[in-house]
């Protein structure tokens, strides 16, 4: 199991919950798993072409995903997953 | 009930004196680039209390960014120390102090104060700025005063 953190913006999803547990053994899978288990969730992280959102921010154990493979990053049990949506602006 | 008697919930930023001075300094340091930060305080409280000044990873006069290490490292500790993000602020450095298209479409904290502080009049120099607040929640931009607290003691 992996413990997903879930921002403010994204609980309408989790009934309020600000972490879930999910399985998966890739970055991609957990989101299908969240997906399957929270409906809706899994378009607001990702993109039609199946790429992560640009301003959406996923962390496994701390590592920014941008740079250990993208939703093809591996999954450990017990890794713990942060989604936290980019502060960003014009 | 319906009609006159539904509530309406007034909105309003209170900030201490030092906060906000210090929101418009870092504006001004930053100018042309625009600056970018928060000012956490408890959660549910609506006190903002903690600034922290975050570094505009886009380093851009058009667009801001928070780097998304920091960004980690700041949500992080307001976890541990059961804070959110009351304020978060950026600076327009040509154009007035209201949300963008881009800013809006990108606001993702629904309960936070959303400042924007545009430094266009005088730069890097003395002088007032716009310095304006707004709630913004999935697209729809509301302005709210600003209640600036002189700071006791």
């Amino acid at each position: 199991m992996v413990e997903v953190r879930i921002p403010t913006i994204l609980r309408t999803y989790t009934g309020g919950e600000k972490a879930v547990d999910a399985s998966g053994t890739t970055l991609g899978a957990l989101v299908d798993d969240l997906e399957a288990n929270h409906p809706g969730i899994k378009e607001r992280l990702v993109e039609d072409s199946g790429e992560l959102r640009r301003f959406v921010n996923v962390y496994v154990d701390d590592e920014d995903v941008r740079f250990t493979g993208g939703l093809g990053t591996e999954l450990s049990d017990g890794a713990q997953v942060v989604i936290l949506p980019a502060v960003a602006g014009g | 009930m319906r009609g006159a008697a539904t509530p309406t919930l007034v909105r309003v930023l209170r900030l201490d004196r030092t906060t906000y001075d210090a929101i418009v300094a870092h504006a001004k340091r930053d100018h042309p680039d625009e600056a970018c930060g928060i000012v956490a305080g408890p959660e549910g409280s609506d006190r903002a209390t903690r600034h922290v000044a975050m570094v505009n990873a886009a380093g851009s006069p058009t667009f801001y960014e928070f780097d998304a290490t920091d960004l980690l490292r700041l949500y992080q500790e307001m976890d541990a120390k059961d804070e959110e993000p009351v304020v978060i602020y950026h600076s327009h450095t040509a154009t007035e102090a209201y949300p963008s298209r881009t800013d809006i479409g990108l606001a993702s904290e629904p309960n936070a104060h959303y400042v924007l502080v545009s430094t266009r009049e005088h730069g890097n120099s003395e002088g007032p700025v716009e310095f304006r607040s707004y709630r913004i929640v999935d697209g729809d931009v509301t302005e709210e005063d600003v209640d600036i607290e002189e700071s006791r003691g």
